[in-house]
């Protein structure tokens, strides 16, 4: 892809000085502090990915815990989510503009999760077409109130000025095909798993596989769909035909499919907890203190996000 | 019968109306959430507890009935709420009361108790939309009012007070499960534990239907009744805070061998029944 290393670098040392900062105002300069570089790196040719940090969304991070992603074609940019807040949004797209000067004709976002849309408005003064999974739309009405109004606390207020639930203009119902001009993206509608609207994309000219959050590496995995369902179609993920993936949250170009290993292994062992617990009639409150503890050494955020996992999939499980 | 749930459900929409406009007092109130919430928690239920309890005074932590939850709902969806009566005065309450101040339509549910049926513990799980008091309040054959309560910190992150998958909770709606668990083994009482599980999206509404922009009507389980034979073990109205896919497990008293029957009814009028033969051995 034609991009100008030498910009690039021009790129990256005005802001480092500060100037490009001045010329974006408050929200730029609030990312910078936090954050100097906003790093995306060219993980193949002409695809960029951003890694987020294994925390939770808080007033320090910017809310920037999930990867984003980048794919440009011959006269087209794709954007993979995106982020967490509208000042990491701003950085987001300050750092594409320094990578391509093509429009960014998609944003496509993987699920509902704050993590991932909160940063929508910031892209809708670029006019992309926004895709989501066909019951995206449904699952922002159901939860983005509700979204708006518990992350003031975990946010901040002022994180929290201008954020608002921007609905997809473009659902996928199975699989749809982006054309970037010399590229085509191919993306897929998934069943329950992580949610009930995960949507993955696939960079089949360089064999990138942008799996949203259904794939964690180091960052527990977090359950808000079905894990049954994530775990049924675990063997149908596997066969994606990619060399590298960038998952939700973790290493932004990792080995594919061997990076599906570790919440495999979790979900299995979590399960197996669940359904002795169930069957020797142990209530939920009590059995989803000790259920899927064995894999605690394994991953970041366990104890911010197991108990949880374990509700709601005891739920599920109980109707085994 | 039919009056008496008109009427509670005409309360439920006042107190939504009026949880409504103070959770916009809420919303603008910034976001020190933590410590104003337990405030904010008991004013709604100081303006609301005339509504649903009339003036009568209300005895706090006597001991007759008390409510455990955790302390931070880990799923804002499924939070779980053991409700316990003392064995001693179980037979004289008449009906419990659940109330979580800042949920859209505070009253949860009421269940009422069957003569004798000796339940002293019944577990369920509810949705929470905030920071709030959960409130049980038991109702005694003298018309006295006791309350236990516990604060509960709505959950981190991404969870949501929100269906988990729309299409599967719509496909199996009304399928229902009983499991029956033997006393345990050092009890000398008669007690049996029983766990009924409702396949229902149970949903409280106050969502719009992102196609046509009108609001989806709650649907939700709003009566259910849980006998043995024909002796009522335990009935509940309302609902409408309750967990998708409706949970109950409690302890019962178990009077001769007749089959264990439970009918269930919608806000859609949907209704739905099925029936166990009683499992003495259990699990």
């Amino acid at each position: 892809m034609p991009i100008d290393p030498v910009r690039r670098r021009m790129m990256k040392g005005l802001a480092s000085c500060g100037v490009a900062a001045l010329s974006c105002g408050i929200a730029r300069r609030a990312f910078a502090a936090a954050d100097a570089d906003f790093a995306l790196r060219e993980i193949a040719d002409g695809v960029f990915a951003f890694q987020g940090v294994n925390e939770l969304m808080h007033p320090e991070n910017e809310g920037a815990i999930c990867n984003l992603g980048v794919v440009v074609g011959a006269d087209a940019v794709a954007v993979i989510d995106s982020g967490g807040s509208l000042v990491e949004a701003q950085a987001f797209i300050d750092a594409i503009a320094e990578v391509t000067a093509k429009p960014v004709r998609y944003l496509i976002n993987t699920h509902v999760h704050p993590d991932h849309i909160f940063g929508n408005a910031a892209f809708q003064a670029l006019g992309p077409e926004i895709v989501g999974h066909q019951n995206l739309p449904a699952a922002l009405e159901a939860r983005g109130e509700y979204y708006l109004r518990s992350y003031r606390e975990q946010l901040g207020a002022k994180l929290m000025e201008g954020i608002k639930i921007v609905p997809p203009t473009l659902l996928v119902d199975d699989t749809l095909e982006l054309d970037l001009g010399g590229r085509v993206l191919e993306l897929k509608a998934w069943e329950a798993a992580h949610t009930d609207n995960d949507l993955t994309v696939l960079d089949p000219s360089s064999g990138t596989f942008f799996a949203g959050d259904l794939v964690f590496m180091g960052h527990l995995p977090t359950i808000d769909g079905s894990l049954l369902g994530w775990l049924r179609q675990m063997d149908a993920l596997a066969a994606v035909d990619a060399r590298r993936v960038v998952p939700g949250h973790g290493p932004i170009s990792s080995e594919w499919p061997a990076a599906l290993e570790p919440e495999r292994r979790y979900f299995e062992a979590l399960a197996a907890d669940l359904r002795q617990a169930i069957k020797e009639g142990t209530p939920l409150a009590e059995a989803v203190k000790t259920a899927g503890r064995s894999e605690a050494p394994n991953w970041a955020l366990f104890d911010d996000y197991n108990e949880r996992n374990a509700t709601a999939a005891y739920a599920e499980l109980e109707w085994e | 019968m039919r009056s008496n749930i008109f009427c509670k459900l005409r309360r439920s929409v006042a107190a939504l109306l009026f949880a409504a406009a103070a959770g916009g007092v809420l919303v603008f109130a910034g976001p020190a959430a933590a410590q104003q919430s337990m405030a904010g928690s008991e004013k709604i239920w100081n303006a609301l507890k005339g509504d649903v309890l009339g003036d009568r005074p209300i005895l706090l932590d006597t001991g007759l009935i008390r409510i455990e939850a955790p302390k931070r709902a880990q799923d804002a969806a499924l939070v779980p709420v053991d409700i316990y009566i003392d064995p001693a005065k179980a037979a004289g309450v008449k009906t419990v009361t659940m109330v979580i101040d800042v949920n859209p339509a505070p009253v949860a549910a009421t269940f009422q108790l069957g003569r004798d049926s000796g339940v002293t513990h019944l577990a369920t799980r509810v949705r929470v939309n905030d920071y709030s008091w959960l409130r049980v309040i038991a109702e005694t054959d003298s018309g006295e009012l006791h309350m236990s309560q516990t604060f509960v910190k709505a959950s981190g992150g991404c969870s949501a007070p929100a269906v988990k998958n729309s299409k599967e909770a719509l496909a199996s709606m009304g399928q229902m499960k009983l499991r029956q668990f033997a006393p345990p083994k050092e009890s000398m009482t008669k007690a049996q534990e029983l766990q009924l599980m409702i396949r229902h999206p149970n949903n409280s509404g106050l969502q719009r239907d992102p196609l046509t922009q009108y609001f989806i009507p709650a649907h939700f389980v709003q009566n259910l009744s849980i006998s043995q034979g024909d002796r009522l073990i335990l009935s509940m109205e309302g609902g409408i805070s309750i967990s998708e896919d409706p949970n109950f497990r409690f302890d019962f008293a178990v009077h001769g061998t007749d089959d264990i029957q439970v009918e269930a009814v919608d806000t859609d009028g949907k209704v739905f029944t099925d029936k166990w033969p009683l499992d003495p051995t259990g699990l």
